[in-house]
């Protein structure tokens, strides 16, 4: 089936705040274990979609699939198989990794054998283990990142959602976090992020630029900077965020 | 769902604040309220009507005045002074021995005192009123070890202005409202909000969790803390202040618990309508805590409020409260003459879940 490959359908997605247009015909897919970057400027209709294929807010009209799922009547299903991480983290400040995993967990409703299988398998991966009985406000940043989008993904979802993962982040630690990024996607993972960071930008497999609620340009970095006539695909989005 | 209380229990143990909130606040008010009424008698004056002026009111007024509580403003010579006194606003008691005072005591063996209390203070009127008594009973004991035959002196009190006495007491009804609303609304609107601004409400609720688990999730701990506190300054009340108890008890918790629930769902409704923790703290302070200390007719009886007023406050769930838990308390009612309010508190309940779940649902949309 089509469905199986293409992890997001989305066919002339339009949401409307009043007379507001915030997503003007979308159409686009997502394929799996794809790295499918999300670009726009602030208030370009990035969050508000993001937010529709997340089930948290409801699209005017158009034809969504998530994993598979319709939208509409599968909202249920969906939630099941995504995850999410914002730019805020996410996690619970006055709770230790442990507690953090556990609650998530128990969330997704994973078993008490499958969260402690997790919380050791992520204890040693990343590397945790003096931070075992810190609370999370304690962790330091590039962590708590990680941490975040581990739990994000603690029920293995087939597609993860990541809203600005990166913001406030120095340099070096992006960098390692995009190679859990790389390393998830091989796994056959598909990442949906949205970034600020153009240099993050061209570690995408393909990526979408946004302007006022209309998809202005769509394909891969060496596409894009081919089309455009340019070297990076910062110089691409300021062409088209200037008309 | 079970994963969540645990979660929310842990958060609420490990902050110092939130306990401090739940558990020491109740105990610093109660003291507080309790002992700073407890002694305020000092120098109240009093005047005496002496229809008889034998030996034995002379010397029961001496007594009275070199207590150190009360001041002698001045002697009445009838019955019809009494209210002009108390007009003047100075005099919080008068005593009126009956005529053959002395003789009735020796003869009889009983005497009768009217004491008068102006009561538009009811609070002052009812520590005047146990001061005297306590003074008179003193005197009793005094003549019954000079004399053989043992006397009697019956105080008839007569409260003015405000013969029910309406808030007598009135403080520990109020305070467990108070407590209530603080704990229950402001520490469940704190704690949802706190999760919208960490982000972890976006998370949860983009996860499979269905939104009333969520709220569920959140809200039954503080219930169960809630009541915990609420069983605390009754218990204290009944102990360190001796307060009277002579309802039912069954039916004054689940009062409680339904007023716990009412606050929660208001709770619930200002951390819809507030982005962060301090606005949500100001409105609760702000919505909540004022109109309960002030218009529940907790410190300020509602009936010497202007009228307007006395009609906002029907809109007040705490006085609602006050009156139930003051009825079932110090009046000892049962269902029968409660239930109105308690419809009343059930309705608001009903009303702000309604609309809580409304404002929350429009929020995912």
């Amino acid at each position: 089936m089509e469905n199986n490959k293409k992890q997001v359908v989305v066919k002339d997605l339009v949401k409307k705040f009043g007379s507001f247009v915030a997503n003007d015909h979308l159409t686009f897919e997502v394929n799996s274990g794809e790295i499918f970057g999300f670009l726009g400027a602030n208030g370009a209709g990035k969050t508000t979609a993001i937010k529709i294929l997340c089930g948290l807010s409801a699209p005017t009209s158009g034809e969504v699939k998530v994993a598979g799922f319709d939208i509409y009547k599968q909202r249920e299903q969906i939630k099941k198989s995504i995850g999410y991480m914002s730019q805020k983290f996410s996690l619970y400040d006055d709770l230790t990794i442990a507690e953090n995993i556990r609650f998530y967990g128990g969330i997704y409703g994973l078993n008490r054998q499958q969260i402690k299988l997790k919380t050791s398998d992520y204890m040693d991966s990343l590397s945790l283990h003096e931070y075992a009985s810190s609370r999370v406000e304690e962790l330091p940043l590039g962590i708590k990142q990680k941490l975040s989008f581990m739990v994000a993904i603690l029920h293995e979802p087939p597609i993860v959602f990541l809203d600005e993962p990166t913001g406030g982040v120095d340099p070096l630690t992006r960098r390692q976090f995009w190679e859990m990024i790389y390393q998830e996607a091989q796994n056959g993972k598909t990442i949906f992020v949205t970034t600020h960071y153009m240099d993050e930008a061209e570690y995408c497999h393909r990526v979408s630029i946004m302007v006022d609620g209309k998809i202005e340009a769509l394909d891969t970095p060496a596409g894009l900077k081919e089309k455009f006539g340019v070297d990076s695909v910062e110089k691409v989005f300021i062409k088209l965020a200037r008309g | 769902m079970r994963i969540f209380i645990i979660k929310e229990f842990l958060q609420i143990f490990r902050d110092k604040r939130t306990m401090v909130i739940l558990f020491g606040i109740p105990i610093v008010q109660i003291l507080l309220f309790g002992f700073a009424l407890k002694n305020d008698i000092k120098n109240v004056q009093i005047s005496i009507l002496d229809q008889s002026k034998d030996l034995y009111t002379q010397e029961l007024t001496n007594k009275l005045v070199s207590s150190g509580y009360f001041i002698l403003n001045s002697n009445l010579q009838n019955t019809d002074e009494i209210e002009g006194i108390f007009k003047k606003g100075k005099v919080r008691e008068v005593i009126v021995f009956e005529p053959q005072f002395g003789e009735n005591l020796i003869k009889d063996g009983r005497a009768n005192v009217q004491i008068i209390t102006d009561a538009s203070d009811p609070n002052t009127a009812n520590m005047v009123y146990s001061y005297t008594q306590a003074i008179i009973s003193d005197y009793v004991q005094e003549i019954n070890t000079r004399n053989e035959k043992p006397v009697m002196i019956i105080p008839q009190s007569q409260m003015r202005y405000n013969p029910e006495l309406e808030s007598v007491f009135m403080f520990v009804p109020g305070l467990i409202t108070i407590v209530l609303m603080l704990v229950s609304a402001m520490m469940t609107s704190i704690s949802i909000t706190r999760e919208k601004e960490l982000g972890t409400m976006e998370v949860l609720l983009v996860s499979p969790v269905k939104p009333w688990q969520i709220i569920l999730g959140k809200v039954l701990p503080y219930v169960f803390l809630s009541f915990i506190s609420a069983i605390l300054i009754l218990l204290m009340s009944y102990f360190v202040f001796h307060m009277p108890f002579s309802g039912s008890l069954v039916l004054l918790l689940s009062s409680s618990l339904l007023f716990i629930i009412l606050a929660l769902a208001l709770g619930l409704f200002i951390s819809t309508v507030s982005k962060t923790q301090q606005v949500a703290m100001l409105l609760s302070m702000f919505a909540l805590l004022l109109p309960t200390i002030l218009l529940s007719g907790f410190i300020f009886p509602i009936k010497n409020m202007p009228l307007a007023l006395q009609y906002f406050s029907h809109l007040m769930p705490p006085k609602w409260f006050v009156i139930v838990i003051k009825n079932i308390m110090i009046k000892g009612n049962g269902i029968e003459l409660v239930w109105k309010e308690l419809l009343i508190l059930l309705g608001m309940t009903m009303f702000f879940i309604v609309l809580s779940i409304k404002k929350f649902k429009i929020r995912l949309e």
